[in-house]
């Protein structure tokens, strides 16, 4: 597997504060990797990092082996797509419009074919005129998602898709990412579920303080000692039918 | 309606409410004057219809233009339905420019005011410019622009203070409230190239708006040269606003109300709003002069006052109504 994207030994730091230290980490075409941690762990300012949105006070980032800042703006976005925790939507334009927006590498046609079968893929077919400030919250997430899906770009990165869906749109959210992932590209997703981190991610990178805790399969990355130092809970990763499930409670 | 058709519409109706305009005032004309006017342009009544009425329409056509167009290219870069060149301060520098010269005496020098204007405007620009280099969050950039409105009034009332004669102090006051009366074909002229270098500017910006919509960080990661578009839309707004307020001096409401009169018709998207935010601009232009000119009032009243006294109440009914499709 060759690698996509590569943070080095990077560190970030925010008003004079280091949020993210000496992290490193690695995604390849063909896997879905989750970044876990509790708030303010750093998992934001990871990603932001690694796209050359957040600059290093030390460290490389690199996307396809160069350096993310050398890189032109269409460089970039040929080969990486983002979707931000921001889910501010400046102007009630119909949904297909704003899901278009991962096409304008395409002809006009193609781009509202591409945004309206995108939409269909998150289960919003039905609501594609729709002005997004008319939607619900989990409604106008999903047109977002929909627009990063039908970006062409190798590496798709996403901070907390399912943050406001409802449980079946959770699944629906990370079975798409996990579907760009079987079919090749590469997928980093931020996620506070953990149950779900571990039911459809390869690889978890556990964050905690800034740090690189764990970076391993979830059964590895899940383990009850890093579940108490990241996230302060006493729990553990149980197989069920149904999948894994983290049961956990905190720690007193 | 669609957005062509919307366009058309006002354009079309801009040509209609140009015609009126030219049409009537307060002298009125015969029907035998008005063929006279035609046939004849260099008579009394043509004067009236060609070198009197008609730049004046003109002027105030481009002024409403140009202020459409830099409160949607504003509003759509700082993804917020507040913004235009008043609200950032891109005004009151042009308005400090014409005080400054008119205090000056260069009153007298052809030019000199206009020119003043425009640089007032341009400095405003810049400050605004390297603001939106410095800050991302288009809030932070409204607080600065507030600001520097608030401070180019300050310095405007400055200049009231200390001016040499109660004429003068009337004189800049006049220019303040804003006016198209007594133009010719050169203001329309000289008004017309800083317009269309703006104009270019924000043509060249318009992808960036749409992609705006998504926020700051969708739009870096979109492959568009963000910076240079953000510079590219500040720089063409505030040219245009420069030229606007050098040709009218300072005229407020038009560039925040154009846009919201034709969101809805352009179904929100920020980038297909220029044109027919240029043209409602312009139609509220030539309709806020024209009434200046034929309301029955014993002087004149100045377009400022009118463009916030009929527009201000409309505006608010508007907001009223869109406010649910701005943001949630």
């Amino acid at each position: 597997m060759s690698s996509l994207a590569q943070l080095s030994e990077a560190s970030v730091s925010l008003a004079d504060r280091p949020v993210l230290q000496a992290a490193s980490l690695s995604v390849s075409a063909g896997e879905m990797v989750g970044v876990i941690g509790a708030n303010g762990a750093g998992k934001t300012t990871l990603l932001r990092a690694l796209l050359g949105l957040a600059p290093l006070t030390g460290g490389t980032a690199r996307l396809q082996g160069r350096e993310v800042a050398h890189l032109s703006d269409a460089e970039r976005a040929s080969l990486v797509a983002y979707m931000p925790q921001e889910r501010r939507v400046a102007w009630s334009l119909p949904a297909w419009r704003i899901a278009a927006l991962g096409a304008t590498d395409r002809p006009a046609g193609a781009a509202r074919d591409a945004a309206l079968a995108g939409l269909a893929r998150v289960g919003l077919a039905n609501l594609a005129e729709r002005g997004v400030l008319d939607m619900s919250g989990g409604e106008r997430a999903r047109v977002l998602l929909a627009r990063l899906l039908i970006t062409h770009a190798p590496l798709m990165v996403a901070d907390e898709p399912t943050a406001g869906l409802d449980p079946d749109a959770q699944f629906l959210a990370l079975e798409r990412l996990r579907e760009k992932a079987t079919g090749g590209r590469a997928v980093l997703v931020t996620l506070h579920d953990l149950t779900l981190a571990a039911r459809t991610c390869d690889r978890l990178i556990v964050l905690a303080n800034g740090r690189v805790l764990a970076d391993a399969a979830p059964s590895l990355a899940l383990s009850s000692a890093n579940l108490a130092r990241a996230f302060q809970l006493d729990g553990a990763l149980i197989d069920t039918p149904a999948g894994p499930v983290v049961a956990a409670r905190r720690l007193v | 309606m669609t957005v062509p058709r919307q366009t058309l519409f006002l354009f079309f109706g801009l040509l209609v409410l140009a015609a009126v305009a030219v049409a009537v005032g307060e002298t009125a004309l015969s029907g035998a004057q008005y063929r006279q006017a035609f046939s004849d342009p260099g008579s009394p009544p043509g004067e009236i219809l060609w070198s009197l009425r008609a730049p004046r329409v003109a002027v105030a056509a481009l002024v409403g233009a140009a202020l459409g167009l830099s409160g949607a290219v504003l509003q759509g870069l700082l993804r917020n339905p507040l913004a235009e060149p008043g609200v950032l301060g891109v005004s009151a520098g042009g308005g400090l420019g014409a005080a400054l010269a008119i205090a000056l005496g260069l009153a007298a020098v052809s030019g000199a005011v206009e020119l003043a204007a425009l640089a007032g405007a341009l400095a405003a620009g810049a400050l605004v410019a390297f603001a939106s280099a410095r800050f991302r969050e288009p809030e932070t950039l409204i607080l600065i622009g507030v600001a520097i409105s608030a401070f180019g009034g300050a310095l405007t009332a400055l200049v009231f203070n200390f001016s040499p004669s109660p004429v003068t102090s009337a004189e800049v006051l006049s220019w303040l409230m804003g006016s198209v009366a007594n133009r010719d074909w050169s203001d329309a002229a000289w008004a017309l190239p800083p317009m269309a270098l703006g104009l270019a500017l924000c043509l060249y910006a318009r992808p960036g708006l749409l992609m705006m919509t998504l926020g700051e960080e969708t739009a870096a990661l979109s492959g568009l040269p963000m910076a240079r578009l953000r510079a590219a839309a500040v720089a063409g707004a505030a040219l245009l606003t420069g030229a606007a307020v050098a040709a009218s001096g300072v005229i407020g409401f038009v560039g925040l109300a154009a846009p919201h009169l034709v969101r809805a018709g352009a179904r929100n998207d920020p980038a297909a709003i220029l044109a027919p935010s240029a043209l409602a601009g312009a139609v509220l232009m030539v309709v806020a002069d024209l009434l200046a000119r034929i309301l029955p009032t014993e002087v004149e009243l100045k377009l400022g006052v009118v463009t916030a006294l009929f527009g201000a109440p409309v505006f608010a009914a508007i907001a009223w109504r869109a406010a649910k499709s701005w943001r949630s």
